[in-house]
């Protein structure tokens, strides 16, 4: 033979690959990840290796004692990992983020077909099983405990912008953190979400190189925005209740995750606006004060018939006049 | 207009300075009976019989068919069977060159009076798509105009394609061939408006022929954006008159012709010199070509394996006729220069990625310019469900490859559409 390659065009690729795009994920989750460290201290740096390191040992011994094909390398279990450990209390102890990141690897992730196959968020599973599992996901230590130098079990812990509450000093009704605090982060929360400006910032990165899609994070945002304006008729409440808790960091990271939202803009649209609409009423009227988790998981639930709904009209396509010639034949 | 999707390809024009030069004659030369959409044709010599430049070698009763010339003179050592780098067989017609390239005596310019006469001469020169498809373009040019009236002439200059700068330098070296050619296709078919579209990639090959049609009324020269695949006939009539070609369509149905721009240039020099379609301007080029990267004008017939020996590309790993995102890979380097090839291009140092997993990311719906879902059309390819794969408009792929280049996975998206096609069972003939 004359040693020629014969393969169907196209014979060119534009050179991403998987492992690209998630090391575009976790340089877009870093600047959020250090703004958390610097909050909550060497600890939370320490939950965030420890969720990464065995989110990545889970998958690999999956994939070994599964016999699978080794995942490892495309760097998926890593942004897992991270998301994860951006989404727990500094002060957590060591054994919950192992449990959290084996239910999002093994349980989530590899036992309904590994990468691009799950239906739920690993990361955002994970994180509402450890808080409906233990009690320590709901203790917040305050920002910069660690600089008098108390250790985690007995650091000062302080409520979340949005279960403080806003307090009422007799003429107005005054918010427990000023909106410079919220946007920079500089509230007790998780070791990711509280920083605001950070996640806007590694969002509009992946906005601009392409990897995620601008229509979920503005529907969610723009809608829980809308509704929170008209509820409270108030725009600093609004502006505070945008900055609070995980809207950011879901709008962004965990509404744009691929396997588990629409293809589609017009798909990815009614998610945005599914989560919002599911946010705001859980934060107004539920019984916990945060429902960023529990909007995207209820959405990632829904993402397949949304898929079906919202397909794309391709250039041309005629529906009417081809049903009208099978009605004729 | 909302501008339709694609994506953005380094292009790689490094010939595009290269003036055209004729290929050294070769030795022998093996044309196809069957170079164009449609029936292929009869053989009309035989083993032994002298042939002449332009020599009618192969015809046929078919309409949808265009006859085939011979490209050199010399004499036909054998007539055998040919295997096409599609896949389908058909008679080739074996030529050894006398070096003397006499033009046969009968060659005279065609006398063209109206459209019968016009679309007549146009099938006698044996034109065929020149930019890659080959569809006879007498076939498109004998609308009824009572049917399907056209009323915009669309001339594809995009050249999207990486590499490839014939149709390039065919706008720089003869411009005025291409608007004779229009001119012509103007006057006879009666189209009132000529739209050619050039790629914003060619600001040279777009100034001259702006200058060079500034009087002339009905020609405009639409400058396309840089987004692979302009050239593509339903993309680049979107981006010329925003008409959709719908499914089912041809571009007839819309009002308009789309000619390639060294289609149109070949039709003015026929009408002029008589001399049927024998050679194609050629870029050769590549990464496994070490010397001559450039254009020729190059015998139909004549055998890649010279062109890349010319080219001193020994051992290439991949050989395609055509540019790299919808090239077609030879299988054997003896295989011919057809009336449709546009560029050689010889890669070695191939790297193949390793295909993964789906990771759902959607970018092969972002690019498709027609707006299909390939990673759902592999699924349902996957599952044989024909009802979804119908409701998902599979049979509108052009097979442009976009799909298959961006995606990060490296599934071969592009060509599981095609396979999908196959599940789709086809309409019953009319008859």
């Amino acid at each position: 033979m004359n040693g020629l390659r014969v393969s169907p065009s196209p014979h060119r690729s534009a050179g991403l690959s998987t492992a690209k795009v998630m090391a575009m994920v976790v340089i877009a989750l870093l600047p959020a990840a250090v703004m958390g460290c610097i909050y909550f201290g060497p600890r939370a740096a320490a939950v965030l290796l420890v969720t990464i390191a065995s989110s990545v040992v889970f998958e690999a011994l999956f994939n070994i004692i599964a016999k699978k094909e080794q995942t490892v390398s495309d760097l998926s279990a890593v942004v897992t990992g991270l998301l994860l450990g951006m989404n727990l209390p500094a002060s957590v102890p060591f054994y919950i983020p192992v449990i959290g990141s084996f239910v999002a690897i093994v349980i989530v992730k590899q036992l309904f077909g590994g990468i691009g196959q799950n239906f739920a968020n690993p990361a955002i599973t994970a994180r509402i099983v450890l808080m409906v599992s233990f009690s320590q996901m709901t203790s917040w230590v305050v920002p910069y405990w660690y600089k008098d130098g108390s250790s985690a079990a007995d650091a000062v812990t302080g409520a979340t912008p949005l279960a403080a509450g806003w307090l009422d000093n007799g003429t107005a009704m005054v918010s427990p953190f000023t909106l410079k605090q919220m946007l920079l982060g500089e509230t007790g929360g998780c070791i990711g979400e509280t920083c605001a400006l950070a996640l806007i910032i590694g969002g509009l990165f992946l906005i601009v190189t392409k990897i995620i899609s601008p229509a979920a994070p503005v529907a969610f945002i723009g809608t829980f925005g809308v509704l929170t304006l008209i509820y409270t008729g108030s725009p600093t409440m609004t502006v505070y209740q945008l900055l609070a808790g995980g809207l950011m960091i879901g709008a962004f990271f965990m509404a744009t995750d691929y396997a588990t939202t629409p293809l589609t803009t017009s798909g990815k649209i009614v998610f945005g606006v599914g989560c919002a609409v599911i946010t705001f009423v859980i934060r107004q009227f539920g019984n916990y004060p945060e429902g960023v988790s529990f909007s995207i998981l209820l959405m990632n639930l829904l993402t397949p018939y949304i898929d079906r709904i919202c397909r794309t009209h391709p250039l041309g396509a005629k529906k009417p006049v081809k049903k009208a010639k099978e009605a004729a034949q | 207009m909302k501008k339709l999707n694609g994506v953005r390809l380094s292009h790689d024009k490094g010939t595009e300075d290269c003036e055209t030069v004729s290929f050294p004659l070769p030795k022998q030369v093996i044309i196809p009976l069957s170079q164009s959409m449609g029936a292929p044709c009869s053989c009309l010599v035989k083993a032994g019989d002298t042939v002449t430049v332009g020599q009618k070698i192969g015809d046929t009763d078919a309409f949808m068919s265009v006859p085939v010339h011979s490209s050199v003179s010399g004499r036909v050592s054998a007539v055998t069977d040919f295997l096409l780098p599609a896949g389908n067989t058909c008679k080739a017609v074996v030529i050894d060159s006398d070096g003397e390239q006499t033009p046969d005596p009968n060659i005279a310019p065609p006398s063209v009076s109206d459209k019968k006469s016009f679309i007549a001469a146009v099938r006698e020169c044996g034109l065929a798509g020149l930019g890659g498809a080959g569809f006879p373009t007498h076939v498109k040019m004998n609308f009824d105009p009572t049917k399907t009236p056209i009323d915009t002439l669309v001339i594809n200059a995009a050249e999207c394609e990486p590499y490839i700068t014939s149709d390039y330098r065919q706008m720089m070296e003869s411009p005025d061939d291409i608007i004779n050619g229009v001119l012509l296709v103007q006057k006879y078919l009666e189209i009132p408006v000529c739209k050619i579209c050039i790629e914003k990639n060619k600001p040279k090959a777009i100034a001259l022929l702006k200058e060079k049609t500034a009087d002339i009324k009905s020609i405009e020269i639409v400058t396309l954006p840089c987004t692979y695949p302009q050239g593509a006939e339903k993309v680049i009539i979107y981006s010329a008159t925003g008409r959709i070609v719908g499914e089912g369509e041809l571009p007839g149905n819309q009002g308009v012709l789309v000619m390639n721009v060294s289609s149109a240039a070949f039709v003015s020099r026929y009408l002029e010199t008589g001399m049927p379609l024998v050679s194609k301007r050629i870029t050769l080029d590549g990464n496994a070509v070490t010397k001559n990267k450039g254009n020729y004008i190059v015998p139909i017939g004549t055998r890649v394996s010279e062109i890349l020996e010319y080219g001193g590309a020994e051992a290439p790993e991949k050989v395609l006729y055509g540019g790299p995102m919808m090239g077609f890979p030879l299988y054997d380097t003896d295989q011919p220069i057809l009336k449709t090839t546009n560029a050689i291009l010889a890669f070695k140092d191939i790297k193949e990625p390793k295909t993964t997993a789906c990771i759902r990311c959607g970018s092969c719906v972002r690019v498709c310019p027609l707006k299909l879902m390939p990673v759902e059309i592999e699924s349902a390819y996957k599952a044989k469900d024909v009802e979804t794969l119908k409701a998902l408009k599979v049979m509108l792929c052009m097979n442009c490859g976009c799909c298959s280049y961006i995606c990060p996975a490296h599934r071969p998206l592009a060509e599981i559409n095609q396979l999908a096609k196959g599940l789709i069972p086809r309409p019953a003939p009319k008859k």
